[in-house]
């Protein structure tokens, strides 16, 4: 049960984090030539969608953008009974040679963005794979790290953070639970 | 959305409208991975598929197997040829020797209605049925039901006219079970020697006269195959007077909604259930029903091996 909720960002925390993710985007990949944007369902997808915007404004140019679902390349599926239901996976250009950046709403354990990378192999070989997240909250259990990452939010195991989506599915707010 | 908890898919009569709802939907996620060039996901690696035929089979069994690779599942297929059947072993004794090996999922086609509940009741692994007798054949169900919602994006209110054998039929008994649960409005035609008695209660479905009457502003037509196999010769004089009554073809399909789907489980006696105008025309969705039946598959043995022992 929650006992008690921190907001950790607001609608305009978001805003600015995601903002400034964009133009690390940019720089590090030197404008977005071959530059695609995969985000992880459902969070992950809904935050690609608003880092395109926000690119696009600060560069005037369109990057793509496709989302993967990875249910089917959980390592817990055993684990989940009955199985989670499968969600969609969009990509509807070709990865070859791409400079992914894989998307996702809160980074943890990583064992998530390892089946997210397993599934783009299955779609091609991309030149790379970075990785963008809006929450940092540790306890890796995976060596994955982040590129680009909104905010650090060090956090204990009972302790829950969540990306709040409105009707819209727009981030709206950034919570802590405990 | 629900969460399918059924450990075997014996029978869509066993299944809730939400059930199906969830396979479908899963099916239609499941199609992203049939249209890649690496079609292969790791979700069922580790687990073993035995598809256990006791009846010939091209299709099913073929889809069955290409949907279990596709999901990394290893598989083993049994044909009635190579089985202890031909030397008197019981379907109980088969299902001990198998489950001794350790399967995870069973799928059996049976000449028999009704075997698989028998086999699950024998067995601790899951169960899909492919067809028994002229009881169920779910899958099938389930891909009809996919090919309407594909070409309508619903289910509901839909008036689908299931004509011909309705008697052999476990597609015909499946898919009544399934478009009923879905609010499909069910119409059947055929000879009055292959409809059941009491037919009505199979479902909410309306017993029609006349062919005509069953296809008249349909949106969907399903033609069911002639099985010769099954009936003997008894039930209709030949394929000729069958075919005058009871065919499709280009004229009376005009009765039907402009654009309305038109589908058959296959194998298709070409001239008898379907002119080849029809099964080679444009309204004609028989393939993308084979197509579908992986998919649907897929679902199929991905939400058992997830569900719980009934």
């Amino acid at each position: 049960m929650t006992e008690s909720l921190t907001v950790l960002l607001d609608e305009s925390g978001i805003k600015r984090a995601l903002i400034r993710i964009s133009h690390e985007i940019l720089e590090r990949n030197k404008g977005v030539r071959d530059v695609v944007l995969i985000g992880i369902r459902s969070g992950g997808a809904f935050l690609a969608g608003e880092l395109a915007k926000s690119i696009a404004v600060i560069e005037g140019a369109e990057v793509p953008v496709g989302a993967v679902d990875i249910t089917l390349y959980r390592d817990d599926i055993k684990s989940h009974a009955p199985h989670l239901p499968v969600g969609k996976t969009e990509i509807g250009f070709s990865l070859q040679g791409k400079k992914v950046v894989l998307v996702d709403d809160v980074l943890f354990t990583g064992r998530t963005i390892r089946a997210a990378m397993d599934a783009l192999m299955d779609h091609g070989r991309p030149e790379c794979i970075q990785l963008a997240v809006l929450i940092d909250r540790g306890h890796r259990e995976l060596p994955i790290r982040a590129d680009f990452v909104g905010r650090n939010v060090p956090t204990s195991l009972k302790e829950n953070v969540q990306v709040i989506f409105n009707g819209q599915n727009l981030p709206v707010e950034v919570v802590l639970e405990k | 959305m629900a969460e399918f908890k059924h450990r075997n898919i014996i029978a869509l009569r066993d299944l809730t409208g939400e059930d199906i709802e969830l396979l479908l939907a899963t099916a239609e996620n499941m199609r992203e991975i049939n249209s890649r060039d690496i079609k292969k996901v790791p979700t069922l690696r580790g687990k073993t598929i035995i598809n256990l035929f006791y009846e010939a089979s091209t299709r099913t069994r073929t889809s069955f197997e290409i949907a279990a690779k596709r999901l990394s599942a290893d598989t083993v297929n049994i044909s009635p040829s190579t089985s202890s059947a031909t030397k008197g072993e019981t379907l109980a004794d088969t299902a001990l020797n198998l489950l001794a090996m350790k399967p995870d999922i069973i799928v059996m086609r049976h000449a028999v209605s009704g075997a698989h509940y028998h086999l699950a009741q024998k067995v601790s692994c899951s169960v899909v049925n492919a067809g028994d007798g002229a009881h169920e054949h779910p899958s099938q169900g389930l891909l009809d039901l996919l090919t309407i919602k594909d070409r309508y994006g619903r289910l509901d209110g839909l008036k689908v006219a299931i004509v011909g054998d309705i008697t052999h039929s476990r597609v015909a008994r499946s898919d009544i079970q399934g478009l009923t649960k879905m609010g499909s409005h069910v119409y059947l035609a055929g000879p009055p020697t292959m409809m059941p008695p009491a037919v009505e209660r199979l479902g909410n479905v309306t017993v029609c006269a006349t062919m005509k009457e069953a296809i008249q502003d349909a949106d969907v037509v399903m033609m069911l195959r002639i099985q010769q196999e099954r009936q003997g010769k008894t039930l209709m004089p030949n394929t000729r007077e069958y075919s005058r009554y009871f065919g499709l073809n280009p004229e009376n399909l005009k009765l039907a909604k402009p654009g309305a789907v038109v589908m058959h489980p296959g194998p298709i006696n070409r001239g008898v259930e379907m002119s080849s105008y029809v099964v080679d025309g444009g309204q004609s969705h028989v393939l993308k029903q084979v197509e579908n039946g992986v998919a649907v598959r897929m679902a199929m043995l991905y939400h058992v091996c997830g569900g719980e022992l009934e």
